[in-house]
Parts: C-alpha cells; sequence; structure tokens
C-alpha cells in the first residue's frame, strides 16, 4: 500500500512544496524517523516560501482527484481481467501416452464389481427360480417395506399393478405397469435390495424374487420359473413407452425468443395459496402445517400495482435463537451409547426411537428394554412375536443380545429381515443407546 | 413492526443507544483465543441457517433429501455443511485408503485406480451447481411448501477440483467412439449408477475430490465423486468406485423407474439430463420476510443453467405484467448460479415478485403455465418454472400461484 500511495503523492507536487508533502508524508507513515530528522532542516529552509493554508487545501484537492483516477485504475483492470484479457488458466494437458498410473484390474476383482445387467441379458448369471420359492424369498426379505403382495407398505414402493394409470392424475409407477425392461428389476435387487443388506441375494434368489414380482403382476401364472435361458422372453407392459428426451424439439424451439417486458397480460390475480405453511424448529427438520388462508381478500394486480391494499393480518413472531447444548463429560458410558447410536444406523431404516417415534415395518423403540415381547400396540407381529407374548416373555438384556446377534435363529419366523449384528460389543452398545429412551 | 422511514437516514431514536454509551464486556474483556476451534463452525446465532428436510416426504431419512437454506445465503458459493444432501441408502463412511476406483468394459487396459493414484493426474477447478431433478417437484400440483428452501432447496454450487473423466478414459485406452456409454456406479449399497452418452463423458465431466478447497463431505461423496455440470444431480455419483465403457445405456433403476417424467398421455420421457434455466428471488421469500417497513429493499436471487451461463435475470413486482432486468452481482461461471439484486425503493404496497433467466442459448426460463402446457401436471422432475412470491404490505412473502 505505501507503494502504491507513493505514486500517487509524488507527481503531485513540483519543487519545494514535492519536499514539503514528502516529509510530512513519511512523517505520518511513521517509519524513515533518521530520513525525517535529515529532512527537517531543508523542510525549515522551504517553509517561507509557501503558504500553509493554500497548499493544504491544494493537496487535499490533488489528493482526492488522484484517489478517484487509482480506483477508475483499479476498475478498469479488474473489468479487463472479467472480459478475459491475459489468462494463464489450460485446461489439463492430455498427453500423447498415458500416465502410466493405476494397476491391471484382476479378473476375480472385475467379476466381484461388474455385476450390472443390460437390457437384452447380457450380464445374468446362471441361475433359477420359481413363483412359488418366490413368494417365500419375498415374506422374508420384502414384505416388511413392500408388503405380503408387492401392494407397498406406507411410503414404500408399491411394486404390483397400476396397470393403464399413467395417464391419471396420481400414475401408479410399478415394475409391472411402468418399468421398460425387466433387467432393471433384476439388476436392481441383485445388488441394491434388501434394504439395509444389499448384496447378500443368490442369483438364484434373485431370480425368484423377480418371479415372484412378475406374478404379482399378472404377467407370469404361478408355475413360472425364471432363469437366465428364459429372461429374455418376458415381455414388459410399458417397454414402447418411453420417448427420448424431447425438449428440444417441443420446448426449446419455442421458448428461446425475446421475452415481453412490458404489458405483458392486464391483470394478475393470486390462484391458489401455499397449501402448507412450514414450520423451521431450533432443533432441526420442518414441520407442515395446513395454510387455511384463502385467496379471498388478496388483491389482484395490474400494471398500476396492487388493486387495494389488504388489512394487516396479525404474524406470529420469528423463532428465537436457540440455546446451545452444554457440553457433556466424556466417559465410557456415553461412549458405549455413541457407539451403540452408530450401530443403530442399520436398525434405522424399519425402527424409530425417541420422542414421538412411530411404527415403521418394525415396531418403535421406546422403553424396550423389560417391555413384554411384541407389546407394541397397533404393530402387526409374527407369529412367533405373538407366541412369546402369550408365554410372558419380555426383553431382557440377554434375550436381546441374543435377538441382535441371530435373529432368525432365536425367533424363528420373524418378519425382520435384518441378519444380525456380527461384530462383538454392537449389541451391547445398542442395548447401551436404547436404554436412553426409557418413556414410551 | 418497526417503521421504517420512506428517505433518508431514520431519526434520532429514542435516546443515546446502550451499545454504543455503554462499555460492553466484548470490548472489555479478551475473546477467544487461536487454539480454541481447530475447525470453526458458524456462531452459534446463525445456528437456523442448517439444512432441513420435510419428513413426509419419503418413506425413511436413509433413502431422502434435505434441503439447503438457500434464503439465508448470499454470493454464489455454498458452504458445504449446508449443502444439500440425497442418499439412496444413506451416507457411508470410507477411509481415502479404502477407497478403489476401477474402469472397465470396452478398454485396452481395465485399470484400479487408488485414491494416491487420482491425486497423480492433472487436475482442474470449476464451479458448478449440482440441482436435484426432484428440485420444484412439488410444485407441479400447485403452491405447496412455504419457504425457498423447500421449493428450491435441492442445489448447492461449489467450486470442485478433480481429474477429466476424459483423462482417465484415455488412460485405460477406452473405446471413446459417440456410440458408447459411460456407465458409473458408487460404493454405497445403492450404487445409484447412471448411463452417460460418450460426448459428455469427454466434455467436461470431472473426477473430483475436493470442493471449496477441502475434501468432499461424507455426505457428499468423500473420498471422491463425480461431477457431471449442468446435468441432473442423480448422474453425479458419490463414492464413485467404478467406471464401465459400454456399448449401450445399461436402463439401470435411476434411469427408467425414477428420473423420468410422465406426461399427460401416459407416455414417459426419459433421458432427460440437461437442467433447463432457473431462477428464483431468495429474498425476500417466506423465510425472509421484509421487516423494515418501506424504503431500500435489495431483492435477492440465484440462476443458473444446465446450458451454460446466464446471461441475464428479469424481476417483476406485478406478477409478470411488468418486468426489469436486475443487476448480476457476479456474473456466474459456465453451469453454476449467478447472484442477482434489484435494488429499489418499497413504497409498502403488496408485490408479486417473480425472477426471470436468460441462458447463453436465448432460452428464456417458462411460466408453470407454459410447463404444464408442455408437460401436464404428472411430472415429478424438472420443473424449472418462474416462482412467484405474494408479499404483503407487512412484507410478509407466501409462496403463490398466479393467473
Amino acid at each position: 500500500m505505501s507503494k502504491s500511495l507513493k505514486h500517487i503523492f509524488l507527481p503531485a507536487f513540483g519543487g519545494t512544496a514535492a519536499m514539503l508533502a514528502l516529509a510530512l508524508f513519511v512523517a505520518n507513515r511513521d517509519y524513515g524517523q533518521s530520513r525525517i530528522e535529515t529532512l527537517e532542516g531543508r523542510v525549515t529552509q522551504v517553509q517561507e516560501q509557501v503558504t500553509a493554508a493554500g497548499d493544504n487545501a491544494r493537496a487535499e484537492a490533488q489528493r482526492a482527484a488522484e484517489l478517484e483516477a487509482k480506483i477508475a485504475e483499479v476498475q478498469a483492470l479488474a473489468e479487463a481481467r472479467v472480459a478475459g484479457g491475459a489468462n494463464l488458466t489450460a485446461p489439463a494437458p492430455q498427453p500423447a501416452n498415458t500416465y502410466g498410473l493405476g494397476r491391471t484390474a484382476h479378473e476375480e476383482e472385475i467379476a466381484a464389481w461388474d455385476v450390472d445387467v443390460l437390457p437384452d441379458g447380457r450380464g445374468l448369471p446362471e441361475g433359477r427360480g420359481d413363483v412359488y420359492w418366490g413368494e417365500e424369498v419375498f415374506a422374508e426379505k420384502c414384505a416388511a417395506c413392500h408388503g405380503d403382495f408387492a401392494e407397498g407398505v406406507d411410503n414404500w414402493p408399491v411394486l404390483a399393478g397400476g396397470f393403464d394409470t399413467l395417464g391419471d392424475e396420481d400414475p401408479v409407477k410399478t415394475v409391472g405397469s411402468y418399468w421398460p425392461h425387466l433387467s432393471t428389476a433384476w439388476d436392481y435387487i441383485n445388488r441394491s435390495m434388501p434394504f439395509g443388506e444389499a448384496g447378500t441375494l443368490t442369483p438364484d434368489e434373485t431370480y425368484a424374487i423377480v418371479a415372484y414380482i412378475l406374478y404379482s403382476n399378472d404377467m407370469v401364472d404361478d408355475e413360472f420359473e425364471l432363469s437366465h435361458e428364459n429372461f429374455a422372453e418376458v415381455e414388459m407392459y410399458n417397454a414402447q413407452g418411453f420417448v427420448i428426451d424431447d425438449r428440444p424439439d417441443l420446448e426449446y424451439s419455442q421458448w428461446r425468443t425475446e421475452p415481453c417486458m412490458a404489458n405483458c397480460k392486464p391483470e394478475v390475480e393470486v390462484t391458489m395459496r401455499s397449501v402448507f405453511l412450514v414450520e423451521t424448529p431450533p432443533e432441526g427438520g420442518s414441520e407442515s402445517i395446513m395454510n387455511q388462508a384463502s385467496v379471498d381478500g388478496l388483491p389482484s394486480f395490474s400494471a398500476d400495482g396492487p388493486a387495494f391494499v389488504p388489512e394487516p393480518v396479525a404474524q406470529p413472531e420469528p423463532e428465537p435463537a436457540s440455546e446451545p447444548e452444554p457440553a457433556e463429560e466424556v466417559d465410557e458410558a456415553s461412549l458405549l451409547i455413541e457407539r451403540g447410536e452408530k450401530v443403530f444406523k442399520k436398525c434405522a431404516a424399519c425402527h424409530a426411537v425417541g420422542e414421538g417415534a412411530k411404527n415403521k415395518s418394525g415396531p418403535q423403540l421406546n422403553a424396550v428394554l423389560d417391555r413384554p415381547i411384541g407389546s407394541v400396540e397397533g404393530f402387526a407381529y409374527s407369529k412367533t412375536f405373538q407366541a412369546a407374548l402369550e408365554e410372558g416373555r419380555t426383553w431382557d438384556e440377554a434375550s436381546l443380545i441374543a435377538f441382535l446377534a441371530d435373529p432368525k435363529g432365536t425367533m424363528k419366523g420373524t418378519k425382520m429381515a435384518f441378519s444380525g449384528l456380527k461384530k462383538e460389543g454392537d449389541q451391547e452398545a445398542i442395548i447401551a443407546y436404547l436404554r436412553t429412551f426409557l418413556d414410551p | 413492526m418497526a417503521a421504517g422511514s420512506v428517505a433518508g437516514a431514520a431519526a434520532a431514536a429514542d435516546g443515546p443507544d446502550p451499545l454504543i454509551t455503554e462499555l460492553q464486556d466484548w470490548a472489555s474483556y479478551t475473546g477467544a483465543g487461536v487454539d480454541e476451534t481447530p475447525y470453526g463452525m458458524p456462531i452459534e446465532y446463525e445456528a437456523h441457517v442448517v439444512r432441513r428436510n420435510v419428513e413426509w416426504l419419503t418413506a425413511s431419512p436413509i433413502s431422502s433429501i434435505n434441503f439447503t437454506p438457500i434464503h439465508a445465503l448470499d454470493g454464489t458459493i455454498t458452504p458445504q455443511g449446508c449443502a444439500f444432501e440425497r442418499h439412496h441408502s444413506g451416507a457411508i463412511d470410507m477411509r481415502k485408503e479404502d477407497w478403489r476406483l476401477m474402469i472397465n468394459g470396452l478398454v485396452d487396459r481395465p485399470l484400479v485406480f487408488t485414491y494416491d493414484d487420482i491425486e497423480r493426474f492433472p487436475r482442474e477447478n470449476h464451479v458448478y451447481f449440482c440441482e436435484c431433478a426432484a428440485n420444484t417437484g412439488m410444485e407441479w400440483a400447485g403452491a405447496q411448501l412455504n419457504g425457498v428452501q423447500f421449493t428450491h432447496g435441492m442445489i448447492h454450487n461449489m467450486e470442485y477440483t478433480g481429474v477429466p473423466l476424459r483423462t482417465l478414459l484415455m488412460e485405460a485406452g477406452a473405446d471413446i467412439s459417440a456410440d458408447k456409454w459411460v456407465y458409473v456406479e458408487g460404493a454405497d449399497a445403492s450404487s445409484n449408477g447412471r448411463s452417460i452418452p460418450m460426448e459428455k463423458a469427454l466434455d467436461d465431466v470431472l473426477v473430483a475430490f475436493k470442493a471449496n478447497g477441502e475434501a468432499l463431505r461424507m455426505e457428499h461423496g468423500y473420498p471422491v465423486r463425480l461431477v457431471v455440470p449442468g446435468w441432473e444431480g442423480n448422474m453425479w455419483v458419490k463414492w464413485l468406485r467404478r467406471i464401465e465403457v459400454v456399448d449401450r445405456a445399461v436402463e439401470s433403476r435411476e434411469e427408467t423407474s425414477k428420473y423420468t417424467d410422465v406426461y399427460e398421455d401416459g407416455t414417459a420421457r426419459k433421458w432427460t439430463w440437461v437442467m433447463d434455466a432457473k431462477s428464483v428471488i431468495t429474498s425476500p421469500s417466506p423465510q425472509m420476510p421484509i421487516k423494515h417497513g418501506p424504503g431500500p429493499l435489495v431483492v435477492s436471487g440465484l440462476a443458473w443453467s444446465g446450458h451454460g451461463q446466464i446471461t441475464r435475470v428479469d424481476v417483476s413486482k406485478d406478477g409478470g405484467i411488468t418486468w426489469e432486468t436486475a443487476r448480476l452481482g457476479k456474473q456466474g461461471d459456465s453451469k453454476a448460479l449467478t447472484r442477482f439484486y434489484l435494488d429499489m425503493n418499497w413504497d409498502g404496497k403488496p408485490m408479486l415478485l417473480q425472477a426471470r433467466a436468460m441462458d447463453e442459448t436465448g432460452y428464456v426460463q417458462p411460466t408453470k403455465q407454459q410447463l404444464r402446457e408442455q408437460r401436464g401436471e404428472n411430472a415429478v422432475y424438472h420443473n424449472n418454472c418462474i416462482q412467484t412470491w405474494y408479499v404483503s404490505a407487512e412484507g410478509v412473502a407466501e409462496n403463490v400461484e398466479v393467473s
């Protein structure tokens, strides 16, 4: 900065005035104390030659003009840079040869990861599964979210039905009504389902599940068996239902025009107000609340503005700032709870816990310790859980640890698709975490 | 509500302000030391500026979305910590050391890269927006959610550092003829596979490992994600683990059953990759009411286009009868957010605020009515309609639809 200021100041003065200015300037900048001393004598000599007041006024005016010029110069430079003047930015170079980075992929590695299936069936492994077995596998691994008949539970996807609804107001898009390729279902189920246990299905199980989904869509009969051999023969209902992006023809051609700027329409009315008001509480998330306000009483608009100004409506005050949480002491118990909270992510797809927790595809888990097994109201338990309730069994720590380690082994017939917590200590951690939710 | 002054500075308040006349603690005691906050979070008074979700939108928060608080941000860059998240099987926790990237299929040399390998390829820096194709999707059926965070918050804009995808394709000796496709998938349970046509793969797609100068956040695909500029966010595969060169589109779940749109006659449109030009006023908006009464008012908003640069944004205060061209706070890069402002003197009367973006192809952001005439109301994705806020005389803004 000091350097540029010198450039501004120096040319503005001539002769003895320059020396005076330099002296004052250097003094003001508080450096070169020794230089000030050497110059002091000469300043005294020339002092008589200047009328201090006039000189000050001129210097001020000069300084302002110089600064303005400097600002203009800086701005012009910035604009020139934006306009794309001298610029050394360059894309990453592409060499004639390779960089020789990475290593050759092993056959086994490619086989492990390259499992996608193409619409023509390329990529399918050998295998087979029929509708009967598919129903069993589906009930065990899929029905908790998708329903016994692939009809969908809560907000989870519906997989069956919906034929000829695609032109309706709320189209039901299922594997049967919408999916154009069967390979998509096989590929997705094989690699990403069941939710929370992806990649654990055998090829035969996947064939069987897909066969059952086709059956629940009335696309095959109950004797049907799906295999790599007949896969390509299955015809999808909506195979011809898709067009490739035609926005360029239909929309861009119309909407690449000079837009209207004035008197674009004679009048504008509000035709709909927000369905939901959304509250944003300090603890996070949001609350959607039905908006009771109607469009009546809102003004219409013309080029002259609103037709009238409505009377004010009382508005709730905005939320107050949230108080910070006090820091907690970290001890072993809280570390265990913390670990349990992490482990619980494996369960959270199906189980809720905490204030207001509701049943999802699994029951809510508030105060689960020491509560009777199979006792949460409104949850449709499997037979094995109903039996446990009748026997008067409760969830103590030991039974919960055993169940979490091997759900299907300890509660044969449970609807819980999860295969169990295998890592030592995870069960204890999750129990410590669940113990923090004592209110039912 | 405090009465504003219409012209000139406000008259002196009732008396001297004790915040000025009395010695304040912060002007006397000492503050926090440099050893107290190795990595800083926003000050507690900004704790409300966070991502938020709408619980009823999805079956589970694990396969779900949240929204960037765009109402409270300014400029163009989105801080990573409040940039929206969309996961299909949850955000996964993976170390750099455990990350592998395979490139296989129609290549001369199927290769496996480690994270360290990726950092040895020449890299580039680009600012791009990432918008979920479902952004504003709820609004097809009319004004639904009262807040720009919820109507338009499935978007973020970051400066990425990454290696061009083309570089990796060349390294493996890929067949890059125009009829080939690049299938990309992630390491998470959903894998979220998508097919990208070769022309785009060779153009501007980045294999990115830094955003806004620092490592990607877990929720955005740490350690490596794909950046597909201007195209729908679903294609920006996170935790990228495999790139396969194929001779056709895979037609995965995310490009058939999802991210396709059904029109009025039941036909569906697929491969709708580009995000068309769009803009929205972020303040005033339902979460950002005008608190100061009539007088000087800054109308602030964002505009973007997947086709290139934003060239102009117009703002209307009367629901689209009259338009005036806004000032760009900063001309965004190609396929990046642009900030616009309309500096006005508010007369205190109700307004119907709208913004309308134009991009370098001359495309003008359509009204909701224009979109519905083309597509009906059954679509979910790619709603880039002009948004209207009704602002009352009290300065309260609400999401509305107009004739």
